[in-house]
């Protein structure tokens, strides 16, 4: 868009600290201070409101191409807008797979048509998610949707030797493996956390070694081949120390952590009520606290949504027919601000690091995730952060309904997110 | 009580009151009335999604001798096999005026649904759901066990039941721990320990893997019914292995107490989790829990049912 009038953000608490303007013309921060001349730009004034980085999701199912019924490109980046997010990467279990330059060139094409959020399709490791040989990660590297994060999420790399030869195969173009931890033998059937609850519920139990195993495996071969692993969804506490000790060793790893394992825990599937049906599990309070502790003190990188939409039907019954899964990107400030309110050292600029920075940064979107400094690309999100926004989802611009917030009061409201100099949400509405 | 789903459900003196009701019904029934108006114009419904036929059966009897209108909607050839949802169903039996429904499902959870999603007001019996519960055949197995072995008493004081093997898949073993433990009896569970589930610790009974050393301190036993699809599961190496070490054999069963009785949910396989000497022995009282089945079950509706007011 050319020559725009730019935009001059009045009196925002940077990062949540000091309050300045900023001024963005030409897709860029241009000036940040106190007290900016006005020169014609549209004014917002942000009095009160916390400018950060704008969010990037790392782990969202944008269900297009394939099932269209739960969500698309379109719906799902206006869904990602609405929560702050100016880039989204959309994981590759879709019909077809993202497991050729065809399919993730398609969808980033769609998500730059649909013009919220950057799409950045995550390609899979093996064709077809099948786990038996490698997909064409070279040609989606190379494709013009430049490819860096693969993952057969839905489904475990299981086979030791695959996964360690992906961990090789990526180092070409210096992309990284985000491992769905799931020993598929140690799962087969499972329902939900295995503990004393499932018993007691007579449901087949997801057990945390299944989980552990994987990860403990996966940080030995990527020391061992001298790579980069990512590991999704991290949901209990064995991980997050598991976790800890690759790091404390050098060894290359990074992880993320869902808003709702920060924040809820297995005792809500009492009713069997599927909106909590999801994979990994909802766990034990000790996991949830461990989680927090992990992203607090960065043992976990990131916050990811993994966004799974699913439409009603597939909800609506019996739990063990019920698919796994659950909205993310319109509630995860606000779940991820909720469930780390009592967490020392967890303030704005830590917000901005799991959500933005970092997640940019594994994700190698190299205009996002920057910071709020003259110079860098407009990608700011505005928050409210004293408003509390009572959970409906039949008010999301998701097309599915699958939130296990709903009727929750939620702390926080994104209000304005600015991608690439232009409004994208004004005063919590969508932009035209 | 407006629904049985789990024993849970039921306080003590619940539990207490339908095995009292159970027996004033067997009472009259023996006195020559083979049928009571108790339920006339209501109409339960039998909602099979699993082949049980005697546990359909039992209930049908059970509603027809309280002159109820009984409906069975079977898994086959009913639009409950052709992936109407289970929602859609309550629904529909909503809209009939069903006072009560029967169900039975392969999901856990399919009947606590049916219960406390607001699809359907009716009363809730669960017939058994998943690897969760099956709180009548507990009732049922209490009220066997309360003729033999408590015939004055109100609870199961001193009693000390044995219940043997896959815990873990066993719907019966979940509801009858509960029920049996409320009751007062020392439950002492036996098996592999790849049939226990993960947390049992936890549960009101005491955890074993032999069932030698036990087996004198046994009032009843209680042997579980070992599935055809887990002898290929690897839970245990062999049907054979299983039965030599859990398996309730003629010396097995000499070597309980004097009186001590020995129980079945049925269906048996006889010569895996119990010898056919045994099962049809003087100590089995196999055949009756069937017959008290009906009994039980007979109280539930009554006291579930018979409570509403017409209208
Ligand atoms: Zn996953």
């Amino acid at each position: 868009m050319a020559s725009s009038p730019g935009i001059l953000i009045q009196q925002s608490l940077l990062y949540g600290e000091s309050e300045v303007d900023i001024r963005i013309s030409n897709e860029r921060i241009t000036e940040i201070g106190p007290h900016l001349e006005h020169q014609g730009e549209e004014l917002i004034a942000a009095h009160d409101r916390v400018s950060l980085p704008a969010f990037v999701d790392l782990h969202t199912h944008l269900r297009e191409p394939g099932r269209e019924d739960a969500e698309t490109i379109r719906t799902g980046s206006m869904a990602a807008a609405l929560g702050g997010f100016s880039a989204v990467f959309a994981m590759a279990n879709t019909a077809p797979v993202a497991d050729t330059a065809g399919v993730v060139e398609q969808v980033f094409r769609l998500g730059h048509e649909a013009g919220y959020v950057d799409v950045f399709p995550v390609g899979a490791v093996t064709v077809g998610l099948a786990g038996e040989r490698l997909a064409e990660m070279g040609a989606m590297a190379n494709s013009a949707a430049h490819v860096r994060v693969f993952s057969d999420d839905g489904n475990c790399v299981s086979d030791p030797l695959l996964m360690r030869r992906a961990l090789e195969y990526v180092k070409t173009f210096g992309g990284v493996i985000a491992q769905h931890a799931q020993e598929p033998r140690l799962t087969e059937g499972a329902q939900m956390n295995e503990g004393e609850l499932s018993g007691l519920l007579g449901l087949t139990g997801w057990p945390a070694v299944a989980e552990e195993s994987i990860i403990a495996r996966d940080i030995l071969l990527t020391s061992h081949v001298q790579s980069r692993l990512h590991v999704c969804h991290v949901s209990t506490a064995g991980s997050v120390e598991l976790i800890r000790w690759a790091k404390s060793n050098g060894i290359d790893v990074t992880a993320e952590v869902t808003p709702h394992h920060l924040l809820l825990t297995e005792d809500l599937i009492r009713d069997y009520d599927p909106v909590y049906k999801v994979n990994p599990p909802l766990r034990t309070q000790a996991d949830v606290l461990a989680l927090r502790q992990g992203l607090s003190d960065g043992t976990i990188d990131i916050v990811a949504t993994d966004h799974a939409p699913h439409p009603h039907e597939s909800k609506d019954c019996e739990w063990n027919y019920a698919a796994f899964g659950m909205l993310g990107l319109e509630t995860a400030l606000g779940a991820v601000t909720l469930a780390m309110k009592n967490q020392s050292d967890w303030d704005w600029r830590t917000v901005a690091e799991r959500m933005s920075i970092t997640p940019a940064h594994i994700g190698q979107a190299r205009e996002h995730g920057r910071p709020l400094e003259v110079g860098e690309i407009a990608n700011i999100v505005l928050i409210d952060p004293t408003a509390e926004r009572l959970i409906d989802p039949h008010n999301f611009a998701s097309i599915s309904r699958n939130s296990p917030y709903a009727s929750m009061s939620l702390p926080t409201v994104v209000t304005d997110l600015i991608r690439r100099g232009h409004f994208i949400v004004r005063g919590g509405e969508l932009c035209a | 009580m407006k629904h049985l789903v789990s024993i849970a459900d039921l306080t003590r003196s619940d539990a207490i009151s339908i095995l009292d009701t159970a027996a004033q019904l067997d009472q009259v029934t023996e006195q020559g009335a083979k049928k009571l108006p108790t339920l006339r114009g209501r109409t339960v419904v039998n909602l099979f999604y699993e082949d049980s036929t005697r546990t359909r059966l039992s209930f049908e009897l059970a509603a027809k001798r309280l002159s109820a209108d009984v409906i069975t909607f079977s898994a086959k050839g009913s639009s409950v096999s052709k992936g109407e949802s289970l929602k859609d169903t309550a629904l529909t039996l909503q809209s009939m005026g069903a006072d009560a429904v029967v169900i039975r499902h392969p999901a856990s959870g399919a009947a606590h649904q049916m219960a406390h999603t607001g699809w359907i007001s009716a009363h809730i019996i669960n017939a058994g759901d998943g690897t969760h519960e099956h709180p009548t055949q507990a009732l049922l197995d209490a009220y066997t066990i309360r003729r033999h072995l408590a015939p004055e008493g109100q609870d199961f004081e001193g009693l000390t039941i044995g219940i043997v093997g896959d815990v873990l898949h066993s719907r019966v073993a979940r509801s009858n721990i509960a029920l049996l433990s409320s009751l007062g009896a020392k439950v002492i569970v036996v098996g592999p320990p790849t049939l226990m589930p993960v947390g049992i610790e936890e549960w009101p009974c005491e955890i074993r893997y032999q069932l030698d050393d036990s087996l004198a301190e046994l009032d009843a036993i209680m042997m579980l019914r070992v599935q055809q699809e887990r002898m290929s599961g690897s839970f245990f190496p062999s049907s054979e292995e299983y039965s030599r070490e859990y398996g309730l054999n003629r010396s097995r069963a000499a070597r309980l107490p004097e009186g001590a009785i020995v129980l079945h949910p049925g269906p048996m396989n006889r010569g895996v989790e119990i010898s056919a000497e045994v099962a049809d022995s003087h100590r089995s009282v196999i055949t009756e829990q069937v017959a008290n089945g009906v009994k039980v079950r007979m109280a539930v509706l009554y006291i579930l049912i018979g409570g509403d007011t017409h209208g």
